[in-house]
């Protein structure tokens, strides 16, 4: 039975969809959509070993992005969509260009996304395109057309797709030569480099991917929720978390961001029911890091269990 | 257009910010030079400072500054509980396992904090909190100008120490060549959490030094996070002299940015110069002094 549990996470995830309780269609929405985060951090910090900590900085241009293409200029947000993911790759591509020439790595990368995000933040507070610190309110009209949904279900159905995606774009990382050039950068950039694997360009393409994933999550949170602020956009919390989901469930994995995506609102639920402090549901998932840390660098895909053992990155 | 006299207030005002700014720079230089991670947990431990100091004042009726000698030892005994027990000891000594360490490190601590203290922002009152001195055409704080003064001293005692003793000797030694240090009988593993200890000792009297003019939020150590990174990177990494000069240049830098570019914009200034010296000259002004 173990050995099917993938198939069985995918039915799992299906069935809200024939479900009519709003509360199962959105906590399911919610966890698909920390999964969806935490993928697109995975996709250059996990299998690349970028230490990320700014990645908010994607999620809230995608989210931005299409606000202002629709709410400015009429755009049509399903031509914002893809507009956005490209923003994404190109501000992951620049991002991923400076620090990489420069040749930032460790705490040095961690803390100049750290300072991009900062940025967007303060830009994103202050000038007019993007209303300041009210945010932008994205008008009701709701319609599938409008991208905007009537029903829960479709707003699922959609996070689903575009998670289904974003593991693909994992999988093939597993199994691509560029996946393994990535995987090899990030087990030993010397090596890498010796093996004649361009460093520069292997981490920048990974970011501009990832930074493409995680702006198309922001054009889904805008479209879903209807409201960008700069804290919600690129705030620190959204980049934590992010990296929460990943490192708890596995980093480097396909399965990993899902796995931690559960385990986050599981834990998130639990802890609401039992102590509803603000703060106390964070508490522990900043412990829970620590343990992950402490006892399973590899997240909860790198246990040995036989039917996970096949989800694992080889080691380069 | 903006008079010579507001302008020379702004950079005065700056400088003397820049003396706290400093010292907390010179904690997270001094665990980079020897650990070579950023503590991630820095801006978290220097709120816990400034609770620690908040009680001391409001619950024990402890004047802030003579609260500070008291801080100063119980930031140490809790920096050097945190690396001994838990950063160091979950980590392996793997580099990116500390980082993340001390990420998950300041994740507890500042939701502890909303837990135990609520996200309001609480103020202290003294008899000196507004006091001001009249030096020629400007006013300047006094609480400002202590915390400015005393930030100059600690600085001064702590790089005394370093250069001097033979427990800063030590350490500089296992900054420089941990297995080196081992061979003549140094154990670095006690070293990394006595640095650590150190350097969040700084904390422990920026904070009390902050007290009288800064408001005390489980969120406040955000606030001087990004600039305490910022000092940091422009003075070099495990630099201390540049860790005293980027720590004035930053007071200076926001205080003007505020002036110029108005209150919401002015903090770019801060994340920009940071951006910059990462790009161009990520060894910083000063190299490390070993």
């Amino acid at each position: 039975m173990l050995k099917y549990w993938p198939v069985l996470l995918v039915v799992a995830a299906l069935l809200p969809l024939a479900s009519s309780s709003q509360f199962l269609v959105n906590l399911a929405m919610l966890t698909a959509f920390s999964a969806l985060l935490g993928q697109g951090w995975n996709i250059a910090c996990g299998f690349g070993g970028l230490t990320s900590f700014g990645h908010a900085v994607f999620f809230g241009i995608g989210a931005y992005a299409v606000a202002i293409m629709q709410t400015r200029f009429g755009i049509n947000p399903w031509f914002g969509l893809p507009a956005a993911a490209v923003l994404g790759a190109a501000a992951g591509a620049v991002l991923g260009a400076a620090a990489f020439r420069a040749g930032l790595r460790g705490s040095y990368f961690a803390l100049v996304t750290l300072a991009f995000a900062e940025v967007f933040r303060i830009l994103a507070n202050s000038l007019e395109i993007t209303k300041g610190g009210l945010g932008i309110l994205i008008p009701l009209h709701p319609a599938l057309a409008n991208f905007q949904f009537d029903d829960r279900r479709e707003a699922y159905a959609l996070v689903l797709a575009v998670l289904a995606v974003a593991m693909g774009v994992a999988a093939w990382l597993r199994r691509s030569r560029f996946g393994a050039r990535l995987v090899a950068v990030r087990e030993n950039e010397d090596a890498a480099a010796a093996l004649g694997i361009p460093l520069v360009r292997t981490k920048t393409q990974a970011l501009a991917l990832s930074g493409a994933v995680t702006a198309t999550a922001g054009v889904l949170y805008a479209q879903m929720f209807l409201y960008v602020d700069p804290s919600i956009a690129f705030g620190a919390d959204r980049s934590v978390e992010m990296l929460l989901v990943a490192m708890i469930g596995g980093a480097g994995t396909v399965w990993g961001p899902v796995l931690g995506a559960i385990v986050l609102h599981l834990i998130q639920d639990t802890a609401r029911l039992l102590i509803d402090t603000p703060g106390f549901a964070p508490m522990l998932y900043g412990a829970i890091l620590l343990v992950i840390i402490a006892f399973m660098p590899n997240g909860i895909a790198g246990l040995r269990l036989p039917a996970l053992r096949r989800n694992r990155v080889r080691d380069a | 257009m903006i008079s010579l006299s507001i302008l020379e207030a702004g950079l005065v005002n700056g400088l003397l910010t820049g003396g706290v700014y400093a010292l907390i720079a010179l904690g997270l230089t001094l665990i980079y030079g020897v650990l070579h991670i950023v503590n991630f947990a820095h801006g978290s431990l220097l709120m816990v400072a400034m609770f620690g100091g908040w009680m001391l004042v409001e619950w024990a009726h402890l004047d802030p500054y003579a609260a500070l000698p008291l801080m100063i030892v119980v930031m140490f005994a809790i920096g050097w509980g945190l690396y001994a027990g838990v950063i160091g000891r979950i980590s392996g000594g793997d580099d990116r396992r500390i980082l993340l360490a001390t990420l998950g490190v300041a994740i507890v601590l500042d939701n502890l904090a909303l837990v135990l203290f609520t996200g309001d922002t609480r103020t202290i009152e003294t008899p000196y909190q507004f006091a001001v001195i009249e030096a020629g055409p400007l006013l300047l704080s006094v609480p400002k100008l202590i915390s400015f003064g005393v930030a100059i001293v600690l600085a001064l005692l702590l790089w005394a120490f370093m250069a001097r003793t033979d427990m800063g000797r030590a350490i500089r030694a296992v900054a420089r060549e941990p297995d080196g240090a081992r061979l003549v009988g140094i154990r670095p593993g006690r070293i990394f959490a006595l640095a650590y200890g150190i350097g969040i000792a700084c904390l422990g009297a920026a904070a009390c030094l902050l007290l009288p003019t800064f408001y005390v939020s489980p969120q406040v150590g955000n606030v001087f996070v990004l600039t305490a990174f910022t000092i940091v990177v422009l003075g070099g990494m495990g630099s201390f002299p540049g860790a005293v000069v980027g720590g004035l240049l930053i007071g200076v830098t926001e205080s003007l940015g505020g002036l110029f570019l108005g209150e919401s914009l002015g903090p770019i200034g801060i994340s920009l110069v940071f951006i910059l010296v990462l790009l161009f000259r990520p060894t910083g002004l000063f190299r490390a002094a070993r």
